[in-house]
């Protein structure tokens, strides 16, 4: 891999890395609202 | 001066080509009636619940669009319009769709199961199978009515909707799910009428390509007629008011002159094909007063 393909391949995972991050975050907070919806239903 | 070639297919997809994976803009009327179905249901539902029901029907549909691609990534490198998306264009390889695909499947389903019930999970599953297995593999490739079955994928939205915040499915999602069911024909085939050449090249049998355009205008025409009576059906059974009423009416009857304009129309350069252009976008205003007024009706009314 020259270094050119290795920067490529790098920003690419970063960016993913952020992506995943942030979709996790919001499951966090989705699912936690879930909860209380949940438990205020009942 | 050397210039470096990066294989894109080593490297790993950007997450910007999974999104698109997912078709978006297909989505918005997915949503929409969804949403709607869910608004236009007696009783009420917990805002983050309904959220998150949107949400799943969203996924669901974006699941459906990627195992799609992923089954159709050779017919889609045939066709101008579909060669751009991630796998022809070789931004991804076809197992990272399938991984994400049938992941966001499970992912859709259980948690619309979780938050709400599993008879909305139960269809949202019935309408993702659905649309892969018998619209995708099964139908499509093989026959000219491929889009009158494989219709039904895209009738689900409202009955989850409707499911999602009763428990159950009663007459009027019914009536909704027949209303984009019989929907989907002349809007597709208008559609099909003036991007024929393209199915032709991917040898998908699209009915202008099988039956000629004479016949596909003939069925736009057969079609609109049985759509109406399903439009109207919700207000003659009294399960909406006025309000769904008049719009149905008034919108049916301009749906029908369109569709009318192309069954009487004889044209093969797609350039000149104004009145197919016409009823195609108005077609999409046409199911969203629809929904819209059914909510207003029953928010009015019931």
């Amino acid at each position: 891999m020259t270094p050119e393909e290795q920067k490529e391949v790098r920003a690419r995972q970063r960016s993913r890395s952020i992506v995943v991050g942030l979709l996790l975050g919001a499951l966090v907070i989705l699912f936690y609202g879930i909860s209380i919806a949940k438990i205020a239903g009942h | 001066m050397t210039t470096v070639t990066i294989d894109t297919r080593t490297l790993p997809a950007h997450w910007r080509d999974f999104l698109a994976l997912t078709k978006p803009r297909v989505m918005t009327l997915v949503v929409f009636t969804g949403l709607c179905g869910l608004l236009a249901a007696p009783g009420g539902i917990h805002p983050i619940l309904g959220f998150t029901a949107i949400l799943c029907i969203a996924l669901g549909a974006g699941a459906a669009g990627a195992l799609n691609q992923w089954y159709e990534a050779e017919i889609d490198a045939k066709m101008k319009r579909t060669a751009g998306r991630p796998l022809p264009a070789g931004r991804m390889d076809r197992q990272s769709a399938l991984h994400f695909g049938v992941g966001l499947s499970f992912f859709s389903v259980i948690l619309l199961g979780l938050a709400t019930n599993w008879l909305a999970a139960a269809i949202l599953a019935v309408s993702i199978l659905f649309y892969v297995i018998v619209y995708t593999m099964w139908l499509k490739p093989r026959t000219a009515q491929n889009i009158v079955i494989g219709g039904a994928a895209g009738a689900f939205p409202p009955v989850i909707g409707w499911a999602a915040v009763t428990g159950d499915v009663s007459a009027l999602p019914v009536a909704l799910f027949a209303l984009i069911f019989f929907w989907t024909p002349p809007h597709f085939w208008a559609l099909a009428l003036f991007v024929k050449t393209d199915y032709a090249k991917a040898g998908i049998p699209m009915l202008p390509v099988v039956a000629g355009e004479v016949a596909t205008r003939r069925q736009i025409w057969l079609y609109t007629a049985i759509m109406a009576a399903a439009a109207m059906a919700p207000v003659l059974l009294r399960l909406t008011g006025p309000i769904y009423g008049t719009t149905a009416f008034l919108g049916t009857a301009l749906f029908a002159i369109f569709a009318f304009q192309v069954s009487v129309h004889r044209e093969s350069d797609p350039e000149r094909m104004k009145p197919e252009r016409r009823l195609f976008k108005y077609s999409i205003l046409y199911l969203f007063l629809l929904f819209g007024a059914v909510v207003v009706d029953r928010w009015v009314f019931a």
